[in-house]
């Protein structure tokens, strides 16, 4: 996305400031579980869209039609079987798809320059023309978002619809929702709405609604209600989710630590060599090991 | 097999033959694909390096090569071991070597009268085909590219790792790293020694010929064994 460069307010693998010099405020979509009905209108939109191949489903004994969202399916509605206190049976839906953490650790395990970007309105988005194919973002992401192909190997992921976005439309997704249970605008604004839903739902019974929207990777700009707050699992959603510190300790510490090392041992080599030079094989040992006692008498 | 049968019936008189063609093959196979691998590698390492794998053929290609490269490394440290194994193994001479080995990093052995030395260069136990730097690097070599390719092969196939074994995944990206520097600490040390130290050492890879003085002077348990001496002189 040519157009967007002046809005990159991060870029893996770049060691120099990033291009962005605009500012922008953050945007998020908002997921409100308790009313979506599981109708996969978004997935559809999604797939439109940015036309991308159909997915071969997969039956395996309920309502969600694949296990996992794939490289050419980014959008998934998870139909989680929840089984209530009373014994009742209830979906608990959820959106599957790139969170767009503020803090993303897909683009911090990435080494190569500027495949994964993130704007200034907090969209991360996927560069496949710089991406290398490695998989390392897989490995940073906490939600199991990245998906390489096969074929291409490179990832794929939501881009939240940035090529909308940027013109100033709502992602895909959130224009064929029925029920407006996604919503999308100014996070500050989204949050406060979220907050009256949640307040809606304790009245309504649902004692532990809650707002997903982790801090440990710094708030995400997917930010979801759920009825059951206090309990993510259940709808497939990490706890506390975090950039794991294998990634942390990979990424700052040994670096560093490895940068030094081997900065230090060339010129350590060059040192030594300047001090104590190469060694010469002593005349003594060119014959053997009688004359080598007379040769050293010389 | 047909390759090791092609050992060199000429030695320059005054020479002996310390590496077979064989040995020397494998020992560049090992130091190229190492080096494409370190060059490579570094660039995924840093964004500091990445200029070398643009000068390599761009990100993507460096990241389909590699775990090919990464084969032929693997396959030659395994070779290297059925070469020399019997001479790896760290003996108790060694051990003796080792106490002395500040001198020797220090070049001081250059500056003993040789009459004072009881079999010439007494201070230092005598070393056998490879002395104990030589056999830690080696070891280095061994451990570390078994440990990169198995992690490597974690990482050369990312798209088929599922999320449950996500674990492995995250040990790979780091231990991978993790080896990557110890063998890079072994690999800056062998250079270096193998080409400004201890001169002859670089010849003797590409030749496989060293000097008898040479040899009887760094390498004096394996010159006497080879040569027959070792009785004569007892």
């Amino acid at each position: 996305m040519i157009g967007k460069v002046l809005d990159i307010r991060a870029m893996s693998a770049t060691s120099t400031a990033p291009p962005g010099i605009r500012s922008a405020p953050v945007l998020a979509k908002l997921i409100d579980t308790s009313s979506c009905i599981g109708c996969k209108a978004c997935e559809v939109a999604c797939q439109e869209w940015n036309d991308l191949p159909p997915e071969t489903t997969v039956q395996h004994g309920t309502y969600q039609t694949l296990p996992d969202t794939t490289p050419n399916f980014w959008n998934l509605i998870k139909f989680n079987e929840h089984e209530t206190s009373d014994g009742g049976f209830q979906w608990l839906f959820r959106k599957d798809q790139c969170m767009h953490c503020a803090d993303p650790g897909c683009l911090k395990a990435c080494p190569a320059p500027g495949a994964i970007v993130q704007y200034n309105n907090g969209i991360v988005d996927f560069q496949q023309d710089n991406c290398i194919g490695c998989g390392y973002c897989i490995a940073g992401c906490p939600f199991n978002v990245p998906k390489m192909s096969k074929q291409t190997k490179k990832v794929y992921k939501c881009t939240l619809c940035v090529d909308r976005v940027s013109v100033g439309l709502e992602p895909a997704c959130i224009k064929a929702c029925p029920t407006s249970c996604l919503v999308f605008g100014s996070k500050d604004v989204l949050l406060q709405k979220a907050q009256s839903r949640v307040t809606q739902l304790k009245a309504a019974g649902f004692s532990e609604a809650g707002i997903y929207d982790p801090p440990g990777v710094g708030g995400t700009g997917v930010v979801t209600i759920l009825a059951y707050g206090n309990n993510p699992g259940a709808y497939g959603l990490p706890k506390d989710p975090s950039i794991s510190w294998i990634v942390e300790l990979w990424k700052s510490p040994l670096k560093w630590i490895g940068n030094l090392a081997i900065i230090g041992g060339v010129l350590g080599t060059f040192v030594h060599y300047l001090r104590f030079g190469p060694k010469h094989v002593p005349q003594s040992a060119l014959t053997d090991q009688t004359e080598a006692g007379r040769r050293g008498e010389q | 097999m047909a390759i090791t049968m092609m050992k060199p019936v000429k030695v320059v008189p005054g020479n002996v033959l310390r590496y077979s063609f064989t040995e020397r093959l494998v020992h560049w196979a090992a130091a190229l694909s190492y080096i494409y691998l370190l060059l490579s590698g570094l660039a995924f390492w840093t964004p500091w390096m990445w200029w070398v794998a643009m000068m390599l053929g761009g990100g993507p290609v460096c990241r389909a090569v590699h775990p090919w490269m990464g084969l032929v490394f693997t396959i030659s440290v395994i070779y290297m071991l059925r070469l020399w194994l019997p001479d790896m193994r760290i003996t108790k001479t060694d051990l003796e070597w080792k106490k002395t080995i500040r001198a020797y990093v220090r070049n001081e052995e250059e500056e003993m009268h040789p009459v004072q030395a009881e079999r010439g260069f007494a201070r230092f136990a005598p070393v056998d085909r490879f002395n104990l730097g030589q056999k830690y690097l080696f070891w280095v070599m061994f451990w570390g590219g078994i440990t990169l390719f198995l992690t490597g092969m974690v990482l050369w196939f990312s798209e088929y790792l599922p999320w449950s074994l996500r674990f492995l995944r995250l040990l790979s990206i780091f231990l991978h790293p993790v080896a990557f520097l110890i063998t890079l600490a072994g690999f800056i040390i062998h250079v270096y020694m193998g080409t400004a130290v201890v001169r002859g050492g670089f010849s003797s890879v590409i030749r496989g010929e060293v000097s008898e003085g040479w040899a009887r002077y760094h390498h004096r348990l394996w010159f006497d064994r080879i040569t027959g001496a070792s009785a004569a002189k007892k």
